[in-house]
């Protein structure tokens, strides 16, 4: 099976700069926590382990800083389909990620509320960026982690 | 544990024929380059690759494994959910496509201490090929 290139536009659609998404609720779960810890290799027991969890000082398990994917997944996925974005799939590289996390950290039992926009679309010599940032709080208001997705197009003539 | 300036971070693991598997599960990430080989070799890859977030994270946990943790509490000092993460930021660039079976080995050195927070920069590696440059790395010291 072959993937058919088509076009990108001539113009990166600059307009949709500052474009912003519904917000999404995440609510963390025990299980959840632990499936993705197994995933990536984590082994402290704070992440899997509830009585070292709560014998730290935490509700339940401590979630990876990078469980961020988990939580924003479902306000970023829908944002790369937008249509008004033009973006091509077929030529759809995952350039760079940032994250910061300068709040608590998320434990299993909180609800993250996670909004999305549309940062930057630029092009360079052959290829079109696209910059998504989103900022996640928790259910007191406490920004838990800002997100900065940079997508590059390529192929754009 | 804390960080100084100058000490050496590694991290060595080697990705099994299903961690594209359980991490699409896990992240929610089901792209077909990742869990399917035909699919894979039909768009120009040479097999199934690991999702760059997989290998991101990675790089995480080596900066969290040397700061004692993804978080400061302790048996010994509770702080709570409040006190945050170790880890503040960490940014990265995607390079290569990463192999399965092939060791992951991501190194980096603290560079820099100031005011309790340290900066690590890092890279992940297989065998010469680079998945991740340029990483940076902020982190508690304390």
């Amino acid at each position: 099976m072959v993937l058919r290139l088509k076009e990108s536009s001539p113009m990166p659609p600059q307009d949709k700069i500052g474009k912003r998404y519904s917000p999404g609720v995440y609510a963390v779960g025990r299980e959840k926590i632990r499936e993705y810890a197994y995933a990536v290799g984590e082994t402290n027991p704070l992440h899997t382990d509830l009585d070292a969890a709560r014998a730290a000082g935490y509700a339940d398990l401590v979630a990876p800083p990078m469980f961020a994917v988990v939580y924003k997944a479902p306000v970023f996925m829908p944002a790369l389909f937008d249509p008004e974005l033009e973006i091509n799939f077929a030529m759809l590289v995952h350039g760079a990620q940032e994250f910061r996390w300068d709040g608590p950290a998320v434990v299993a039992g909180d609800e993250l509320t996670t909004e999305l926009i549309v940062k930057d679309i630029y092009d360079r010599p052959g290829l079109r960026f696209y910059v998504f940032e989103s900022t996640s709080n928790n259910q007191h208001g406490q920004t838990v982690c800002v997100g900065t997705w940079t997508n590059i197009i390529r192929g754009v003539e | 544990m804390s960080l100084e300036s100058g000490q050496q971070i590694e991290l060595k693991t080697t990705p099994d024929p299903y961690v594209t598997v359980r991490y699409a599960g896990a992240s929610g990430d089901f792209n077909p380059i990742h869990i399917d080989e035909e699919f894979a070799k039909g768009v120009g890859l040479p097999g199934r690759i690991l999702h760059g977030l997989w290998s991101m994270a990675q790089v995480a946990r080596a900066v969290t494994d040397a700061a004692g943790g993804a978080v400061p509490g302790t048996e010994a000092s509770p702080r709570g959910p409040e006190a945050g993460y170790t880890l503040r930021s960490l940014s990265v660039q995607f390079r290569g496509m990463g192999q399965i079976g092939e060791e992951v080995v991501v190194s980096g050195t603290v560079e820099l201490v100031e005011d309790g927070l340290a900066t690590a920069k890092l890279e992940a590696k297989q065998g010469d090929s680079r998945l991740i440059r340029n990483a940076v790395a902020e982190v508690r010291a304390d």
